[in-house]
């Protein structure tokens, strides 16, 4: 049996573009968590890291019920793109996004608290905006955990089953991820195609994390402090 | 100039005591320095005035430009304020070279500008040759040159430098006064800086507040506030004085002297106006100030017997502290002659003691 190589790219495809958007959504929501005070900030670090916990199955409820096509959320996505979100290959990229915004949103924290509180008073001091001083000083010290973050994003966004398979169902060649694929697979007995799968997806992966890796590694000189 | 006024509650934490600040102070171009124990309220008066902390109450003015009125509710950002600061650890950017550090503080600056004022900084403090390195490759009086550069470049109206010597070596420290010297002279704007060490005050300040538990206890030059501490807590944050308790026991203001006592001992000195007969006061003297020789026979007028409990070598003089936490210096080569004397006299000069 030849092997279906669409699975593969769309895993990227979705995987690339769901990791893109949840870095400026990640971003945004790590920024506003770590910097400002606000009423229902608990409550709002609770809701981004429930999808870190709640089983795959409920959380691809709770999607299907927010945007079906009989919600609000659905019919107005409908209205503008002409065709209904779930169950088309865009879903899958919101699936991927759920699993792996709030994973960013953690890291992207806790590496915008770590820089040095005096830098950013420097920088107010000397004349910054607040975008000026997330622009120039926050984001750059804070990059490379934040792009380590994203390539852990990327891979857990290509590695979703349980919420792409409820909102983005498993329609060959138009919602088979990569995931979805090897499954398929494994119950149909295609052994080679599950096993060829599996070695790719296991080798991006490996790739992805070595990235990180180096990336969390201290970049300015040998220790990164102000001193 | 700037003027402050500013007061700020803090009400008790879970491992923090209750803490108010309520200073109100001027200070004119120059180095005005803040001295005072850790906790007293310093660097928050520096948050204060840079705008990072908004106090409860109280004015802040800078060249007549309200940074802070409680009153009316003004509270400026600390990017408008035009405040240099120049943080302990010196806060450069360490993603950006030292020219792009001060190139930061000027961005708004139109392009030809910008770029004189980022040369004319580099040519004043030395950095012209070092001006592509980032912070890492730097030496410490580079970096620490660089903060006060980019403090400055944004034609900063007042100069707040938080501990700037804390943790550095005697020639960085030297070099750091240089620094501030060569400001003095060149901008003409109230540089504050904060300290808990006397020598710098000496070395830098034209004028010292003395701040304890958030209040202002005593200003003025570091020499008057040497001579004439204002009370008991000001010569202890001195450090150099003896400072031991005794009660007054005579006053004859007729013959200008008077009686006191310090623990069992008696001892002349001068009238004391204002004080009453049964006071207990501090006497405060300079461990140079005292005189002392090994015991020999009968202790004279004002000689009080002591006990040796070590000797501290200085550059030219020995330091010997005594039990009853009295301290004495004398010069090295007279001591040279009594090293294993342990009972000695300690003689008190009967003018010049001074009481708070």
């Amino acid at each position: 049996m030849p092997i279906d190589w669409f699975p593969l790219w769309l895993s990227l495809r979705v995987a690339t573009i769901s990791t893109v958007l949840a870095l400026v959504i990640g971003l945004a929501l790590a920024w506003l968590l770590a910097n400002r005070e606000f009423r229902g900030k608990e409550i709002l670090d609770a809701a981004v890291t429930l999808p870190l916990v709640l089983p795959p199955t409920v959380l691809g409820y709770y999607l299907l019920v927010v945007l079906g096509r009989n919600s609000p959320v659905g019919k107005i996505y409908e209205w503008l793109f002409g065709e209904p979100l779930v169950f088309s290959w865009q879903a899958a990229v919101v699936a991927a996004l759920f699993h792996s915004t709030p994973l960013l949103v953690k890291s992207a924290r806790a590496a915008f608290e770590s820089v040095d509180r005096s830098y950013e008073r420097a920088a107010r001091t000397l004349g910054a905006s607040e975008l000026r001083l997330f622009w120039r000083v926050t984001l750059p010290l804070a990059r490379r955990s934040i792009l380590a973050a994203a390539a852990l994003a990327f891979a857990r966004s290509l590695g979703d089953f349980g919420v792409t398979l409820m909102i983005a169902g498993n329609i060959p060649g138009r919602t088979q991820t990569v995931a979805l694929a090897i499954f398929d697979a494994v119950e149909g007995g295609n052994g080679k195609a599950a096993r060829v799968l599996v070695l790719i997806i296991s080798g991006v992966a490996l790739a992805v994390l070595s990235v990180a890796n180096r990336l969390t590694s201290s970049p300015y000189g040998p220790r990164q402090t102000a001193l | 100039m700037i003027e402050a006024r500013i007061r700020k509650q803090f009400p008790p934490g879970q491992e923090s005591a209750a803490f108010s600040l309520d200073v109100d102070f001027k200070a004119e171009a120059g180095i005005t320095v803040l001295f005072g124990p850790s906790g007293a309220g310093k660097t928050l008066t520096l948050d204060s005035i840079a705008g990072f902390v908004r106090p409860d109450e109280g004015r802040i003015l800078l060249d007549d430009e309200i940074l802070f009125d409680g009153a009316s509710g003004v509270h400026l950002a600390p990017r408008v304020r035009r405040c240099g600061y120049v943080f302990q650890n010196y806060a450069l950017f360490p993603h950006m070279t030292l020219r792009e550090n001060l190139e930061f503080a000027v961005e708004r600056v139109p392009r030809l500008e910008r770029h004189r004022k980022v040369a004319e900084m580099l040519e004043k403090f030395h950095l012209a040759e070092v001006s592509g390195r980032r912070p890492y490759e730097l030496s410490g009086g580079q970096k620490q040159r660089c903060s006060i550069a980019r403090a400055l470049i944004g034609s900063a109206r007042l100069l707040l430098l938080d501990e700037p010597t804390r943790g550095l070596d005697a020639p960085l420290r030297a070099e750091l006064y240089a620094v501030l010297r060569q400001v003095r002279q060149e901008f003409e704007i109230p540089t504050l800086l904060v300290t808990h060490d006397f020598e710098e005050c000496l070395e830098l300040a034209d004028e010292m507040l003395v701040v304890r538990d958030g209040r202002l206890v005593q200003s003025g030059t570091p020499r008057k506030v040497f001579e004439h501490p204002a009370n008991v807590d000001v010569a202890r944050l001195l450090g150099v004085y003896n400072l031991l308790p005794i009660e007054i026991l005579g006053l004859d203001p007729g013959r200008n002297v008077s009686r006191l006592r310090y623990q069992s001992f008696e001892l002349a000195g001068p009238y004391f106006p204002g004080r009453l007969i049964g006071d207990r006061v501090w006497l405060c003297i300079r461990p140079d100030a005292l005189r002392v020789m090994p015991k020999n026979g009968r202790p004279g007028t004002n000689q009080m017997p002591a006990t040796l409990v070590r000797a501290v070598e200085k550059l030219e003089r020995v330091r010997l502290e005594f039990a009853g936490d009295i301290a004495v210096e004398m010069p090295r080569p007279e001591f040279g002659k009594y090293q294993s004397v342990k009972d000695w006299v300690i003689e008190f000069p009967s003018s010049g003691l001074r009481i708070l």
